[in-house]
């Protein structure tokens, strides 16, 4: 019998989605056969207040797997993962801003009254309106991982997750087995650039504003460590697996540096303090990293990683 | 006694939303509405990033449409910088755009919009999927989703990522196109243009004829429209002017910085997302009245056929022609949306081939110096929901002081409004309903692919 799944997308961007998609030719095998989606609102007409619209409780369907991506930020977010705790046996938190805030966690750095003090009342297209407050549901006091509000079985960050941890995951889980991780290994340890274990580039970090020295007819085993031609790139402190199991890692193919979508290498580490320990052993000075804190926790702002700063008196 | 109908979440969008109707007494609608909980606060946390990081962080506004959004913004911190990139770099990045809609188009219509036309608007919710599609026609699915993934692997060939891509930046672009990708991409790309042939032949022949009724009658509303065009008026999606045209069919055109002029928002106490107008009609005003709309306007693959004198491309062109004269111009029918979007899809295959067969696609100049320093730019491209506009300040740091961002849907919002309304109010009639029913009025949303 198939088993069944129920999918859901919170604070969110629908790329996790597009990612299961990218699955590809396989994901056409294991469904309707072994795969029965039970709620995905993506593809699939399941509503929460049954099909006429006329329930009273925000209810889910009964489901082995449930998957979550999206952080929660708003109360109906929490409401949504609490229903889906109840309904599933395993528990995935899909995406970076599930398993630790992701970008959308760069609002931590304010108190909510500021976000909609911007948006609502500072925008050259309207003039000062007061914040909505009908019908919408009221944001909760940061932006959450999902377990800063449910327990979770398995984590697949990314930004998006790559399709084969996704497949991989769901594969383990239809053969019975109720754990699943990805290595516990930094972008680094998969990345086939050149390092010598010192800056090539001054102490000083230099701003991303030109294309890194590489020559494109050569391969990514050709080009300095971007970091040690003397630019910020954090594969250090993130954790790999962004390409899947194969190539170099996603932003290196595209000559770019590394900014971390796969969040913190273990559950609790501190990308910033860790980060700032590896510029410093090559030789760079940490200090010079430009717009630091949110740099250094751009995917990774849940947790209480990034929070309001106290307002300097007077 | 008076009812509320709950529908959510709306399925098969792309985005999250609830329809609430509202029954008077005698079991007639009352009121409709379509209610947007997202709100992230992108303009808000831009605030202090540094300028080269933004299209590395707006991207995550959409997930379906990460590129538009990493272009748009790119081209943003161009103005900032008030650098203008290489040829070869602005072909690059267009060449992405184009690539970028091809798979997406190929999602919308057989996966999330197919479902009501292939299988009917009744038919029971739990088999109105994709996978009821796979049931029903195994190889076209099979076909379509190879289609769709071969053009996704594409750009995750040639830039390393296809979701949340990193390689646009101000100045350009941070990888060239080598001559052998160069190659391979344009025979794959010339598969996209002959599925996209067969797509759009498919549809006008087998799927849309079945339920012109509901193509009549289903979600019409009368609005003006949005779209980007070249000086020329040409259908254009990465760079050029754009054009807002009244219902009537007359238009302004308009460069991006001036899109304050033209282009106001509107909230309600019951939505976070904003509802653009057209400021400069109607005296100001902002109304969704059925009857009497004031200063609305519509966006995404309508829109942009309908703004447009001429299409890019030959065999665009010829799909334009027979639109044109089946539905004038503008036209109005809200399910037509499904329409535009594949002829929209002829053009992306064409252009991509056309920009893979020019000489200097594979050049090596492409990222113009850039220096820190103040300035104000605004970024537009279409995204295939809308007119994206990004709108950043910056201070002599290169540090974001100031983020105004209008994308795609939200253009949308009020006529959506509308269009649910003007559904519900068909389809619902003394109290009787059914979830087919229901399916209808989302139909009505869906069309407009929030």
């Amino acid at each position: 019998m198939a088993v069944k799944v129920a999918s859901e997308w919170l604070n969110a961007c629908s790329g996790c989605e597009i990612s299961i998609l990218n699955i590809g030719d396989a994901i056409l095998d294991l469904i309707p056969e072994k795969i029965e989606l039970v709620h995905i609102p993506a593809l699939v007409d399941s509503k929460y207040f049954g099909a006429l619209g006329d329930g009273k409780e925000l209810t889910l369907p009964q489901a082995t797997v449930g998957l979550i991506s999206g952080g929660v930020r708003n109360k109906e977010h929490q409401e949504v993962a609490e229903e889906m705790r109840k309904k599933v046996d395993i528990l995935i938190a899909l995406g970076t801003c599930a398993t630790n805030g992701g970008i959308p966690a760069q609002a931590n750095m304010w108190k909510n009254d500021d976000v909609f003090a911007k948006v609502f009342r500072d925008c050259p297209t309207h003039d000062p309106v007061d914040t909505p407050t009908e019908l919408v549901p009221p944001y909760t006091d940061s932006v959450k991982a999902i377990d800063e509000v449910v327990k979770v079985d398995i984590y697949l960050p990314g930004c998006p997750p790559h399709p084969k941890w996704i497949a991989d995951a769901l594969l383990a889980l239809l053969d019975g087995k109720t754990a699943y991780a990805l290595e516990e290994r930094s972008v680094c340890d998969t990345c086939p650039v050149i390092r010598e274990k010192k800056s090539g580039g001054g102490a000083d970090i230099k701003r991303a504003l030109v294309n890194y020295e590489y020559n494109p007819e050569e391969p990514i085993e050709k080009m300095r460590c971007i970091m040690e031609q003397g630019y910020l790139c954090v594969g250090a402190v993130t954790r790999a697996g962004c390409a899947g199991d194969t190539g170099a890692p996603r932003c290196i193919q595209s000559r770019q540096a590394c900014r971390g979508c796969f969040g913190p290498i273990r559950k609790g580490a501190r990308p910033l303090v860790d980060m700032m320990g590896a510029l410093s052993s090559i030789g760079q000075n940490a200090q010079t990293v430009v717009d630091r804190r949110a740099m250094l926790n751009r995917f990774c702002g849940s947790h209480n990683n990034l929070r309001p700063l106290p307002q300097r008196p007077g | 006694m008076a009812t509320t109908i709950n529908v959510q979440p709306v399925s098969r969008i792309e985005g999250h939303a609830r329809i609430v109707v509202q029954l008077d007494d005698a079991g007639n609608v009352d009121d409709a509405k379509f209610h947007v909980f997202a709100l992230r606060g992108f303009e808000k946390f831009c605030e202090g990033r540094p300028v080269e990081e933004m299209p590395r962080i707006v991207n995550r506004i959409c997930g379906i449409c990460p590129w538009n959004h990493h272009l748009a913004s790119a081209k943003a911190t161009d103005g900032i910088f008030g650098v203008t990139p290489p040829p070869t770099a602005l072909k690059l990045r267009r060449l992405a755009q184009n690539l970028s809609w091809i798979p997406d188009k190929l999602l919308h219509f057989y996966f999330l919009a197919a479902p009501d036309f292939v299988l009917g608007p009744d038919t029971d919710p739990a088999q109105r999927n994709v996978v009821g599609i796979a049931l029903a026609n195994p190889e076209l699915t099979r076909k379509v989703a190879h289609m769709r993934q071969e053009g996704a692997m594409v750009l995750e060939h040639w830039l390393g990522k296809v979701i949340h891509p990193v390689a646009a930046a101000p100045g350009g672009f941070a990888k060239p196109l080598l001559e052998e990708e160069r190659k391979e991409y344009l025979e794959k790309t010339k598969e996209q243009l002959e599925f996209a042939k067969f797509t759009i032949k498919f549809a006008k022949e087998e799927v849309f004829p079945k339920y012109l009724d509901v193509v009549k009658e289903l979600g019409v509303i009368k609005t003006g429209f949005i779209g980007t065009v070249t000086k020329d008026g040409t259908h254009e999606i990465h760079d050029g002017v754009l054009r807002l045209m009244k219902p009537d069919g007359t238009y302004t055109d308009f460069t991006y910085e001036e899109y304050t002029d033209y282009i106001g928002e509107h909230i309600e106490p019951w939505s976070y997302g904003k509802m653009p107008y057209a400021k400069k009609w109607d005296n100001g005003a902002f109304s969704m009245d059925l009857d009497n709309p004031m200063g609305i306007y519509r966006s995404n693959a309508l829109a942009r056929i309908n703004v447009c004198d001429k299409m890019a491309t030959p065999e665009a062109q010829k799909e334009l022609e027979y639109f044109r004269s089946q539905f004038g111009q503008p036209a109005q029918l809200t399910l037509l949306y499904h329409w535009a979007r594949l002829i929209e899809l002829v053009e992306n295959c064409e252009v991509a081939i056309q920009l893979l067969e020019d000489p200097e696609i594979t050049g090596r100049d492409i990222r113009a110096k850039v220096e820190v320093k103040a300035g104000r730019g605004v970024g537009c491209v279409e995204a295939p929901r809308g007119t994206l506009i990004h709108d950043y300040t910056g201070d002599a740091n290169g540090l974001i002081t100031k983020a105004n961002l209008i994308v795609g849907t939200t253009h949308n919002l009020a006529p959506i409004n509308m269009s649910v309304k003007q559904a519900a109010m068909a389809t619902i009639k003394a109290g009787k309903y059914d979830q087919g029913t229901l399916n209808r009025i989302e139909m009505a949303v869906r069309a407009y692919d929030p």
